[in-house]
């Protein structure tokens, strides 16, 4: 079973790899472009049919070491 | 006085310290991170340098090994931690401190020297330095952009837990004299017992005037004292 797993830094925590890359694609034509905000992604294949406890598992595993709570948030999907 | 300074893969800080803590004839042992057990330690040392490649997180795989969980004990029966950069992340990264530690606000790594000031030396880490004082010392770092809730930033401005600065050659503590955008110019802080520092700067470099000033030596005196 695999989830896909994306970190970000919080709304309110200043992103400055973000900005760049929005700023450069700005500058490079893209008008209508909002903001970037930069993360991290994590692929997990866990051995594990029963899809609530694994889901739990992984949440487990952001809160404990894949996301640092007070600057980031995670949010988990179900790849497959 | 018994020192332990832990040793990650990535640590490149580890011997400078030891250097300056046996200068002062401190008994040091240095403890892989690997071990279960930590020798008897007056002083624990978390040392600068990039444990695990900065992997994940800076800090963030350091502080799950083994070893840390048993500074993390030490730390709360009140020993001596002294977290020097990395190993300030990594003091972050296991909650011995609050806060985190982000990237640079310049999005440089920053390796200079700078000036802060000593805001308080009511502490078992400042107490041979005058409070006002400005010590020049050396900054190597990509994540030292200290942040942290209101809440706790007030606990920390009110209970004198915060005790180096990032200033000026007047003692000016401003914008201009940040290196890194941390917020109010914050290069150290301490828990809420003051056993445990955690700093950006390192003190070790300035240890010994053949290399540079002696500014940083202090900190190691006023842990004998």
């Amino acid at each position: 079973m695999k989830f896909a797993v994306t970190v970000t830094l919080k709304k309110d925590v200043l992103d400055p790899q973000g900005k760049v890359v929005g700023q450069t694609l700005k500058n490079m034509g893209i008008k209508n472009l909002n903001q970037v905000r930069q993360g991290k992604f994590f692929e997990i294949d866990m051995d594990e049919k029963d899809s609530v406890k694994a889901e739990g598992q992984v949440k487990e595993m952001c809160e404990k070491l894949l996301a640092n709570q007070i600057i980031e948030d995670f949010k988990i999907n179900k790849a497959e | 006085m018994k020192s332990s300074v832990i040793v990650f893969p990535g640590s490149n800080c580890d011997r400078d310290v030891a250097v300056a803590l046996e200068r002062l004839q401190f008994k040091n042992s240095m403890v892989w991170h690997k071990e279960t057990e930590l020798p008897k330690s007056d002083l624990i040392v978390v040392p600068g340098g990039f444990s695990y490649g900065d992997y994940l997180r800076s800090g963030a795989i350091a502080a799950k090994s083994n070893i840390l969980s048993e500074v993390i004990s030490a730390g709360k029966k009140g020993a001596l931690i002294l977290g020097i950069c990395n190993g300030f992340q990594i003091l972050i990264e296991c909650e011995l401190l609050q806060g985190a530690l982000l990237r640079n606000s310049g999005l440089k790594f920053i390796s200079k020297d700078i000036l802060v000031k000593v805001q308080s030396n009511k502490n078992k880490f400042f107490n041979k330095y005058k409070a006002g004082e400005v010590l020049k010392l050396n900054i190597a770092h990509n994540e030292g952009n200290y942040f942290t809730n209101k809440k706790h930033l007030e606990e920390l401005e009110n209970n004198e837990l915060i005790p180096l600065k990032y200033c000026d050659k007047e003692g000016n503590i401003n914008l201009k004299s940040n290196p890194n955008g941390s917020i109010n110019n914050i290069a150290g802080i301490f828990n809420k017992n003051k056993n445990i520092l955690g700093m950006m700067p390192h003190p070790e470099r300035m240890a010994d005037k053949i290399l540079s000033v002696e500014d940083g030596l202090g900190l190691f005196l006023s842990l004998m004292n």
